[in-house]
């Protein structure tokens, strides 16, 4: 059993501060870390492990200073990590990052089970799984929120959808993403910390994982960012101080004048 | 392409290190900005950059000119629960009819039910004029691979221009495949889409960077150009009268549909709370300190009927269970009513409620970014304010 991780190092967009004078996010400073949904999906890789054995594995494709992310999921207990960078990835949307990760997997191989966040805290696609499942021909289960059992050809687990959990049965290998609620990640061990920091992360450049030049990159993504703005935020309405009675009036007036009181 | 400072423009003022949204740019010695490989070709600091120093080189393949025309129709997927159809598919198809103004192609749904023929109805009174539906026994109900599949085959086969979803768990889950099946671009989560009256393509506009910045996306050299749309993010097509439509039947077993995972059992979310539905909705902060203050809100709520909502905060803290959450990580709110208590406005949060009617916030700091999108900014300490509220609330229903 090999359970394969594929995490991504995002910026930590939400201590987002902006400059009140020039209007502008103040990113000084601001740290990149590994996108917190994929904490979810490396814990459950390890409790596969533990549960049922076998080796665990994580990837992520990015700059060189992705390999930190890679480091903390060997700290957290990952056996062994492997970064996919190179310039040729640069400008990837959904369709050619889950192509890339898709050939990293073909070469690892002997996998049974992949496993995602739902969506990365950066672009909030929750593109990634559903396509990854797709270039490697094998079924897809989003929001996955309980692992019930292992097999050594079968998955059963447990997905939530807006109003109702399915228990679902699924032949492997198979791709998961995975919700908050699947379990509570842990911290990294002494030894873990101490492991991360001797591990060889080996980066894995396009010749190294093969396919088709086409579908890498640019080339290989389908869509373009055109333009990139900030929002305007909705000018400022009435506010008012004064009184804990004084306010709770002005609530209770403007709730009536809405019928809702 | 690449992106590269032009240091004999640039004057070192650093506006680019500051827009970037990967933190990309760094300074070098001379003060003057460079680009690292963490750059993803975003070219905001293209534009922003006041002494156009930053240059794009070698730039993208031109690729050849394919011929698009056979490609034709403006398509949506129209959800549904339990044989009916759900709200978003009347949001789908408004937007539809609005792109059609422009682009001037049919309007269709897409029906995977057991039975259509109500539904699709449903959509013609709305201003749908095409239904292409596959009826089954228990095609009601989400199945992936099946799902994929129909939607592959019928798009092989009719050759849309664009492709719709909703960006609910189901939308999320099965279009992403479809697309990666077909090979075409998949833009997650738009929030508003528009015709380019000049080229014809479809601009896709989405929040990103967890709503910090906005992106316009396209997809030029593939088709069809498909995107999913945030619940609640355009408004509904309105019924127009009792209307004709075609309806185009597709054979379920001519798909040769098959479905690798078995489903079970299903069992119901306990205690749905359908913030979505709800007209008005009372959320909870940060600044409650502690769970079972929200006793307090439910309180508030239940007195007006809202639905309790939450900030990442409090649901991180373990004060409310993530259904209650609103924001960019949560649910998507466009209520008559918001009110937002001890919830500072951190804009993931602001994304997934600031486009509701009338909102309330109520907010110890006044300098708390809520207040920038309340109609009505109570400055207050939620714990005196809101007791007090409901005090009054309580002696007017007696």
């Amino acid at each position: 059993m090999k359970y394969i991780v594929c995490i991504k190092q995002v910026p930590d967009t939400m201590d987002v501060k902006v400059d009140p004078e020039t209007k502008r996010i103040v990113r000084e400073g601001v740290p990149s870390i590994m996108n917190p949904y994929d904490y979810y999906a490396v814990e459950e890789a390890l409790r596969l492990k533990e549960r049922f054995g076998g080796t665990t594995v994580a990837i992520s494709m990015g700059p060189l200073q992705a390999e930190a992310v890679l480091r903390e999921a060997i700290s957290l207990g990952i056996d062994e990590a492997y970064l996919l960078s190179d310039r040729a990835f640069a400008g990837s949307d959904t369709l050619a990052t889950s192509y890339t990760l898709s050939q990293a997997i073909k070469k690892i191989g002997d996998f049974s089970i992949i496993l995602c966040g739902r969506e990365a805290m950066d672009g909030s696609t929750g593109q990634v799984g559903p396509e990854l499942a797709e270039h490697l021909e094998i079924p897809i289960i989003t929001y996955v929120s309980k692992i019930v059992n292992v097999s050594e050809n079968q998955l059963e687990c447990v997905r939530l959808l807006e109003d109702h959990y399915e228990s679902l049965k699924s032949p492997l290998p198979a791709v998961i993403t995975v919700v908050k609620e699947i379990n509570e990640p842990r911290l990294p061990s002494l030894k873990g910390m101490l492991k991360a920091k001797k591990a060889t992360v080996p980066v894995w450049t396009k010749s190294d994982i093969g396919g088709n030049d086409a579908q890498y990159g640019q080339d290989g993504s389908p869509t373009k960012v055109v333009e990139i703005w900030r929002p305007e935020i909705k000018k400022e309405g009435k506010i008012v101080s004064g009184e804990p009675d004084q306010l709770a009036e002005v609530i209770y007036q403007a709730l009536k004048k809405l019928g809702a009181a | 392409m690449e992106i590269k400072v032009n240091k004999e423009k640039c004057t070192g003022c650093k506006i680019c290190v500051d827009v970037c949204p990967v933190g990309a740019i760094e300074v070098d010695n001379d003060g003057k900005p460079f680009i690292t490989e963490k750059c993803n070709l975003c070219r905001l600091c293209v534009k922003e950059c006041p002494e156009g120093a930053i240059e794009t080189t070698g730039e993208e393949k031109k690729k050849a000119d394919i011929d698009f025309s056979q490609y034709k129709g403006i398509w949506f997927f129209a959800e549904q629960k339990n044989g009916k159809l759900s709200h978003v598919a009347y949001e789908l198809l408004g937007i539809s009819l609005k792109l059609a103004e422009t682009l001037k192609e049919e309007v269709c749904g897409v029906v995977f039910a057991s039975n259509g023929k109500e539904m699709a109805q449903e959509l013609f009174n709305r201003g749908c004029e095409k239904v292409y539906l596959v009826e089954k026994e228990n095609l009601d109900e989400f199945r992936q691979d099946i799902y994929v599949c129909l939607m592959t085959e019928l798009i092989k086969k009719y050759k849309p221009n664009i492709v719709l979803a909703s960006a609910t768990m189901i939308g999320r889950s099965f279009i992403p495949q479809t697309a990666a099946r077909i090979k075409t671009g998949l833009t997650a989560d738009c929030t508003d889409l528009a015709i380019d009256p000049e080229t014809k393509l479809l601009q896709q506009i989405r929040p990103t960077y967890g709503g910090n910045l906005m992106a316009k996306i396209i997809c030029e050299y593939h088709r069809p150009q498909m995107a999913t749309i945030r619940p609640k993010a355009v408004e509904e097509a309105k019924i127009i009268g009792n209307r004709a439509g075609v309806i185009v039947k597709e054979d379920y077993v001519s798909f040769n549909a098959t479905c690798r995972v078995d489903l079970v059992s299903k069992e119901a979310v306990e205690q749905t709370i359908d913030l979505q539905e709800a007209e008005i909705i009372v959320s909870g902060g940060r600044g409650l300190g502690d769970g079972k203050n929200f006793d307090m809100i439910r309180k508030l709520a239940s007195l007006i009927g809202g639905a309790v909502g939450a900030s990442r905060a409090a649901v991180d803290s373990g004060w409310i269970p993530y259904p209650h959450q609103v924001g960019q990580t949560g649910k998507t709110v466009k209520p008559k009513i918001y009110i937002a208590c001890g919830i500072s406005g951190a804009i993931q949060h602001l994304a997934g409620m600031s486009t509701s009617d009338y909102i309330i916030a109520i907010n110890k700091d006044p300098d708390a970014p809520i207040f920038k999108v309340a109609n009505l900014g109570i400055v207050g300490d939620i714990f005196e304010v809101i007791p007090k509220l409901i005090q009054k609330l309580e002696s007017q229903k007696q």
